[in-house]
């Protein structure tokens, strides 16, 4: 990734967290709503597993990053 | 529609005041708590898979694999007198699988000890959370065992929430250090070099692979109706990290185990975000920017999209898409030169595209699945995923959790 794309990324960022408002906590009933979940699913699980194995990419998922060779 | 616009007012000022009251209740009441039962999830998956370029017949050669998993995870807490939430996790997994391309390490014998096996981990991990300062500590230990593979782990984790718990950092920093037991395809075998059956005792190597990896997130609520994750997670690894059991042909018709550099350092970027749309529908979102240091770069973008039948039954249909280049090492079958450094014909570090697609079906009503009380929700998904090596898959998964 080249250094315009870290800027560009890192810009969109910066916008995107200054649009930020204050929201309080009983204005959190669909933040808080279980879908909304910023992690997988716990269903899940098996599915990030096979990623791991059958593909090159692994990690910034949330799933296991090291540990078990995958290789069958 | 008067009266339907009342009753979804009153419902959610009442959610909100709900909320309100639970959150009130939460930072003013203090009172040490006794150990309890937070949550238990029961996960059960059924996989196969099927294709024709197996590393361990050199990238031709049947993928054929089937995997039935199941998990069990208890979660646990309690309140000290120093008003800190203390969280307790653990997490059991038994993974049985048959795969044909494993058999083939030992082609002449009729079904070898390779053709099955158990894969067994499991995680106890501990956190406290302290209201007051608004931050969380945690470790977490990790065993993993099958037949030719062991695994031990450890993660040290930290958080802090801002003031208005709209924003949370996260760093997390972990270790995994894995033996393997050096089995090499028959033919490939020197003389004194034992098999690594159970019934062989002439000795076999066992060579370390261990794993680095830290992660720094942050996520954010943006607005009432959205909040976003970012995390960056580089991860260091070292030792045997070519598969002893993986054929590679070369030009000259000559035949070796793969071999790979002896470390990867590898860097993924990934954002999340959740969007509630109107008052049924949530788009969940994700992306991540991949590459390492052996010359593989990758994108990730999955899209799910969970729409509330009613309010205690969704559906989510989802499309998650891969695109990956090539290692530098990855040649197909009889293409590696003999003069290389080093030689893959592994498919799963070959430049391809991948499409995972399917649905979920959640319920989740008030009064308990089958109207037992403890059984707070169950979950149906189905994935069918399609790679263009050829190489296709389906996973059926269920979740069961109670209380």
């Amino acid at each position: 990734m080249n250094t315009k794309k870290l800027i560009l990324a890192g810009g969109l960022i910066a916008v995107g967290m200054s649009a930020c408002t204050t929201v309080k906590e009983y204005q959190k009933n669909r933040i808080n709503d279980s879908e909304m979940e910023l992690a997988g699913r716990k269903s899940e699980k098996f599915e990030t597993n096979f990623y791991l194995y059958r593909e090159g990419a692994a990690g910034a998922n949330g799933g296991k990053s090291g540990g078990g060779c995958g290789c069958n | 529609m008067k009266k339907l616009t009342v009753t979804v007012g009153l419902l959610v000022g009442l959610l909100a005041g709900r909320g309100y009251a639970q959150t009130q209740q939460a930072t003013t009441s203090y009172e040490p708590k006794k150990l309890k039962i937070e949550e238990i999830n029961f996960v059960s998956s059924y996989y196969n898979q099927d294709g024709n370029r197996s590393a361990v017949t050199g990238g031709i050669g049947t993928e054929k694999l089937m995997d039935v998993a199941n998990s069990l995870d208890i979660r646990l807490s309690f309140t000290d007198r120093h008003k800190r939430l203390h969280t307790f996790n653990a997490d059991g997994t038994i993974d049985y699988y048959t795969s044909a391309s494993s058999d083939n390490i030992e082609p002449r014998t009729i079904s070898s000890a390779s053709r099955s096996d158990t894969h067994i981990y499991s995680t106890l991990a501990w956190s406290m959370k302290d209201e007051v300062t608004r931050s969380t500590v945690g470790i977490s230990g990790y065993y993993s065992t099958e037949y030719d593979y062991k695994s031990r782990g450890i993660t040290l984790s930290y958080a802090q929430a801002s003031a208005d718990n709209n924003r949370e950092v996260s760093l997390k920093a972990g270790a995994f250090f894995d033996t393997w037991s050096v089995i090499l395809p028959a033919e490939l075998r020197p003389v004194t070099y034992g098999s690594g059956a159970e019934h062989d005792f002439a000795p076999i190597a066992y060579k370390p692979r261990n794993s680095y990896n830290a992660a720094l997130s942050v996520s954010q609520v943006i607005n009432k109706r959205l909040q976003m994750l970012f995390t960056v997670e580089p991860s260091y690894q070292e030792g045997l990290l070519s598969t002893p059991y993986h054929r590679v042909y070369f030009t000259d018709g000559s035949e070796r185990v793969e071999k790979l550099p002896g470390n990867r350092m590898k860097l993924p970027i990934g954002m999340r975000a959740s969007y509630f749309l109107g008052d049924k529908t949530i788009i969940r979102f994700f992306y991540r920017f991949y590459a390492d240091n052996w010359g593989m770069t990758a994108h990730t973008a999955s899209l799910e999209l969970p729409i509330k039948i009613t309010s205690f039954v969704s559906i989510s249909p989802f499309y998650r898409f891969n695109t990956q280049t090539a290692v530098r090492y990855f040649a197909p079958y009889a293409k590696n030169k003999a003069t290389s450094a080093y030689y893959s014909s592994d498919y799963d570090i070959s430049g391809f595209d991948s499409h995972f697609v399917g649905s979920g079906v959640r319920l989740a009503p008030p009064g308990g699945v089958l109207g037992i009380r403890q059984w707070n929700a169950v979950e149906l998904r189905y994935g069918h995923y399609y790679r263009t090596t050829t190489m296709v898959s389906n996973i059926v998964s269920m979740l069961i959790k109670v209380k």
